[in-house]
């Protein structure tokens, strides 16, 4: 009964071990170089544009073959975390959001390239920029996509509501609010992204420097829950309840606030340089074309403050298990030098301030109809932004105080209760 | 006034059926009304349920070569054949194998059975979570990363177990007197599977292979963490990358969630008829 | 759960078709513990450690530390239990739900066909522009549901409907029925037409009324087919990850966080590999557990034979 039966049965298993053992590795060969990048959709330069890129950077490098793998922002993380696990890794460049570099520096993930950057690009780069990338005074790559929060307005809401300027100090914002409130022009003046995730923390950091505070003190301690971070808190719950920011808020990103804003349902919004192009310039998708403005991010008043927002950013850096990586590093610092930012930053902003001055500055604000305006909002805010905490152990104490802000908004827990739950998690973390 | 009762009644069953349909088909109007729109319309307040603007630029993008104005857009119709691929290899492996398995679970008298098939059943109930990691080790060593073949393998690990189950359900109703006039007139025992018992569960393995079909087709995780180019990208991870940073293209996405829909919706239309006999022969026995 | 056939072989052909089966089962078994149960195995090593994500090989064993750091934890818990009040109430609903419809597709009312077919839709559609669809529907400034219940005068005023804990999780529920309820209504659907009318036309010429023909009669008749979605459904409800991330992302203030989106968290958002895979084994330990009473509870061994 088993004869015509067995045979079927070996032949499947030996394909099965054939199949298992028939595609092991091949050994890398010798000769040309390839050097495996992993970044992300949408960072700066189109695919096209990538690629132009790698041309020029084969004109003086033929023996250095770069191949680009584009993931989305969301799975960026987990494929570095995974791609680690083998040896050699996946990729030999990866590009690192800003409050990933203490996780992936202390795990050893990244390349130490203090020592290969030279004093003058070290000065040429924005201070702010090299923030992104240095923990502890070490420096694992080169900063890219600079960004940070902005304060847009609707000059046509607040013309209406006869304001011919934007707030300068949240206080102010809340005065111009109530009158657009009353005036029936908008429902609630203000939208931003307090939904339970990054975003929260970027809109109170902007919030809680702009109240003279900070997230940790000097001694890495935390800091949040002191008078100061209660306050911003405190005030964020305000006005949820006095109709002034808008309740969804809670629950949104900053995706949504872009909707609300250019719906004209907003007098106000707080979000990425992004938003401009898409609210003022493209009528497909925004209903307020042409009356989206940028204003200085407000601060509160009495702290001292002129303004405050977040610094999000990120960077390039070289894998240190890579087996080419001087190599990857050759094609990062072209990737991100002077010259080759000049000319590809229609969907980025340079980290040079050279890029901003002179001849280069007039042809920065001609690559294309938002630069003009971008630029400048750039120049005037970026020096004001923040950087998040450089600990490793950033993304489990973020969670914990977006939890907090959000228990306090859902009134779930006091502002002071909520933080101070957060603070001790952060000291908790510390120890480990 | 017994007909009046019983027009009445069904009058109640159809107001029923408008509710139940409502339910199912208000939120695919708006899959497709968002497909068509662009963000302005979508946004409007009140809703447009007409869209002011309709637009078929974004089925262009994904369907029309030399349109595209997004990388994933262009790509968007080979993650759809890798899907497809990946899909139906898993699921034909899932029928071979677990035809097998079945058999020998439902049929044959075995010391150990019960404890087998509560073994592959828990198999099913594993986190994909607790798999990915050394799964991804493994992948590096093989060479597989961003290969279909790893993710035939690794659809294989909740797949197959959930085939396996499904079969020996269905296969424990076919009558047990064929097989033995089969085996009584010297058929071996994969003979008499192959000719006995498959041709008669068939409604059965036609619905096994539809729901094995969709589990791999809907899979996500593994895709995104082991595929990353088009020669293995899945569709969910494409639709997925018409996330950026911040900015979502919602249009783009739905009108991609239309599209992926598409090739298992027609299978089940398809195959519906064994779906439903197959289904009732399964479940009876349970 | 062995056939209660009569016996038709003789010891030795018995022998045989222990070989047999033996034979047949092993390249399933085999695929199964190479792709499966070696991980498994791997995860079940590191979850007595504090192996971080950065360097995946067992190492800084703590012996039951993992474990016993959950049952002290708030969080775990409250996940825990978020969990089960998403798999009951959903699969409850799919059920209930599920009965109702497959009840009224049998009894053939005009258009029953042309209802049994649109079932199948939402099934198709993939799970992450589910979420995405139901995000974007239930969105406070623009979203459908608030639209569709204005203007049928439901409402007055836009509610913000994602920001308050409890009313996220039911949403996220209702998300996920209309995605699963077709499932459920298929199996129990095609269960209900093999049971003999006879039977219940019997019942009602005894004097039965339609809720004893139900209860008595339906329901035990279904019990397999009401076994078999359950389990599939709670094993899935219980792993519940995708359409959280997409819809709420766990929000807010961790209402909608359950437990594998806490073990998503652990391991790969935190890099705790070592309890990530702890709280992924606690998980399939649940899930066996509510199989395991779910047949006690249901399991008729009489009607298979």
């Amino acid at each position: 009964m088993l004869s015509k039966f067995r045979p079927v049965m070996v032949l499947l298993l030996a394909a099965l071990l054939l199949s298992l053992v028939g595609c092991a590795p091949k050994a890398a060969a010798d000769g040309p170089k390839t050097v495996k990048v992993l970044t992300m959709q949408q960072a700066g330069p189109t695919p096209e544009e990538m690629n132009e890129i790698v041309a020029k950077f084969n004109e003086a490098n033929p023996n250095i073959k770069v191949e680009i793998e584009y993931v989305s922002y969301d799975a960026l993380h987990d494929k570095i975390a995974t791609a680690m696990a083998t040896n050699p890794p996946s990729y030999d460049v990866v590009l690192v959001d800003d409050i990933w570099y203490a996780e992936f520096a202390k795990a050893g993930y990244l390349w130490d390239v203090t020592a290969k950057i030279d004093a003058q690009t070290k000065e040429k780069v924005f201070a702010a920029a090299w923030d992104i990338t240095t923990v502890n005074g070490t420096t694992y790559g080169m900063p890219w996509l600079l960004d940070a929060k902005y304060f847009f307005y609707n000059e046509k809401i607040l013309a209406e509501a006869g304001f011919s300027a934007p707030p300068k100090t949240w206080e102010e914002l809340v005065e111009q609010s109530k009158v657009i409130k009353e005036k029936g022009l908008v429902e609630y003046p203000i939208a931003w992204s307090w939904g339970q995730a990054e975003a929260v923390i970027c809109d109170y950091v902007a919030l809680l420097f702009g109240n003279g505070g900070s997230l940790v003190d000097a001694e890495g301690k935390p800091a949040f829950n002191n008078e100061k971070g209660v306050q911003a808190l405190a005030w964020m719950l305000q006005t949820i309840e006095d109709g002034i920011s808008n309740p969804a808020s809670v629950s949104y990103v900053e995706e949504d606030v872009r909707n609300v804003f250019s719906q004209g349902k907003a007098a106000f919004a707080v979000n990425w340089l992004y938003m401009y192009e898409l609210a003022n310039l493209n009528a497909d998708e925004s209903q307020i074309t042409g009356q989206v403005k940028f204003g200085l991010m407000p601060a509160f008043a009495g702290s001292g403050v002129e303004s405050a927002t977040i610094n999000g950013s990120m960077g390039f850096s070289v894998v240190d298990k890579s087996p080419n990586r001087e190599a990857a590093w050759e094609y990062v610092k072209f990737l991100t030098s002077e010259s080759i930012q000049k000319e590809y930053s229609a969907h980025l902003l340079p980290v040079w301030s050279g890029n901003y001055e002179g001849e280069a500055l007039d042809s920065l604000t001609k690559l294309n109809e938002a630069t003009p305006v971008t630029v400048p909002a750039f120049k005037a805010q970026f020096p004001f932004s923040h950087v998040r905490p450089k600990v490793p152990y950033y993304a489990e104490g973020s969670k914990a105080l977006q939890l907090a802000i959000q228990e306090a908004l859902t009134k779930l827990k006091t502002p002071q209760q909520a933080l101070d739950d957060a603070a001790a998690k952060w000291v908790e973390l510390q120890a480990k | 006034m017994k007909r009046y009762r019983k027009t009445l009644q069904t009058a109640g069953k159809l107001f029923l059926m408008l509710l139940i349909l409502l339910f199912i088909y208000a939120p695919l109007a708006w899959l497709l009304l968002s497909s068509v729109s662009t963000r302005a319309d979508l946004l409007a307040t009140p809703p447009r349920w007409i869209p002011e603007h309709p637009t078929l630029q974004n089925y262009r993008n994904i369907l029309i070569p030399g349109t595209a104005v997004s990388e994933v857009a262009r790509t968007f119709k080979y993650t759809l054949a890798n899907s497809f691929l990946v899909a139906t290899v898993t699921t034909v492996i899932c029928l071979f194998v677990g035809s097998l398995a079945a058999y020998a679970l439902a049929r044959l008298r075995m010391k150990y059975r019960d404890a087998i098939f509560m073994g592959i059943l828990s198999v099913r109930m594993i986190p994909e979570i607790s798999l990915v990691i050394p799964l991804y080790v493994a992948a590096a060593f093989l060479g597989w990363r961003d290969k279909p073949i790893i993710l035939i393998v690794t659809y294989l690990s909740f797949a197959l177990p959930f085939a396996i189950w499904m079969l020996t359900t269905f296969f424990e109703t076919v009558p047990i007197e064929l097989e033995d006039a089969a085996l009584i007139d010297g058929s071996s025992r994969l003979g008499t599977l192959f000719r006995v018992v498959l041709p008669v569960a068939a409604p059965g393995i036609v619905s096994t292979a539809l729901f094995t079909f969709l589990l791999a087709w809907d899979e996500f995780f593994f895709a995104l963490l082991f595929t990353s180019t088009i020669q293995a990208k899945t569709v969910p991870v494409a639709i997925a990358e018409f996330t950026g940073r911040y900015a979502v293209d919602i249009t783009a996405m739905m009108t991609g969630g239309v599209l992926a829909a598409l090739p298992p919706v027609i299978l089940a239309l398809i195959f519906q008829r064994y779906i439903v006999s197959g289904l009732s022969a399964g479940a009876v026995k349970g | 759960m062995t056939q209660a056939s009569i016996p038709r072989k003789t010891l030795n052909l018995r022998q045989q078709e222990m070989r047999d089966g033996m034979w047949m089962l092993l390249p399933g078994i085999l695929i199964i513990f190479i792709i499966t149960l070696i991980p498994v195995l791997y995860t079940f090593v590191l979850s007595f450690t504090n192996t971080p994500l950065s360097n995946p090989r067992p190492q800084d064993f703590v012996g039951l530390a993992n474990y016993l750091a959950f049952l002290k934890s708030q969080q775990f818990w409250q996940a825990i239990w978020r969990t089960f009040y998403f798999t009951v109430v959903s699969v409850g609903a799919e059920l209930v739900l599920g009965l109702a419809i497959a009840s009224l597709i049998h009894s053939r009312p005009p258009g029953w066909k042309f209802l049994r077919t649109s079932l199948i839709i939402p099934w198709a559609v993939p799970t992450i522009v589910n979420g995405a669809l139901w995000r974007w529907i239930y969105n406070a400034d623009y979203g459908a549901l608030n639209g569709l219940l204005m203007s049928l005068g439901l409402i007055t005023k836009y509610r913000a409907w994602l920001t308050e804990p409890a009313t996220a999780m039911n949403l996220v529920i209702i998300a996920d029925i209309w995605h699963s309820l077709p499932f459920v209504v298929l199996i129990l659907q095609a269960a209900l037409a093999t049971i003999p009318v006879e039977m219940e036309a019997a019942a009602a010429v005894d004097g039965a009324t339609a809720w004893q023909r139900f209860w008595l009669i339906r329901i035990p008749l279904l019990q397999p087919a009401i076994l078999v979605a359950l389990i599939i459904r709670t094993v899935e409800a219980f792993r519940v990850f995708d359409i959280i991330y997409v819809i709420t992302q766990g929000g807010p203030a961790f209402g909608t966080v359950t437990i594998s989106y806490l073990t998503y968290l652990e391991s790969f958002s935190y890099g705790h590999l070592g309890s990530g895979s702890a709280m992924s084994f606690l998980i399939s330990l649940f899930t066996l557990a509510m199989a395991l009473i779910y047949i006690r509870l249901f399991y008729r061994p009489e009607v298979r034979a």
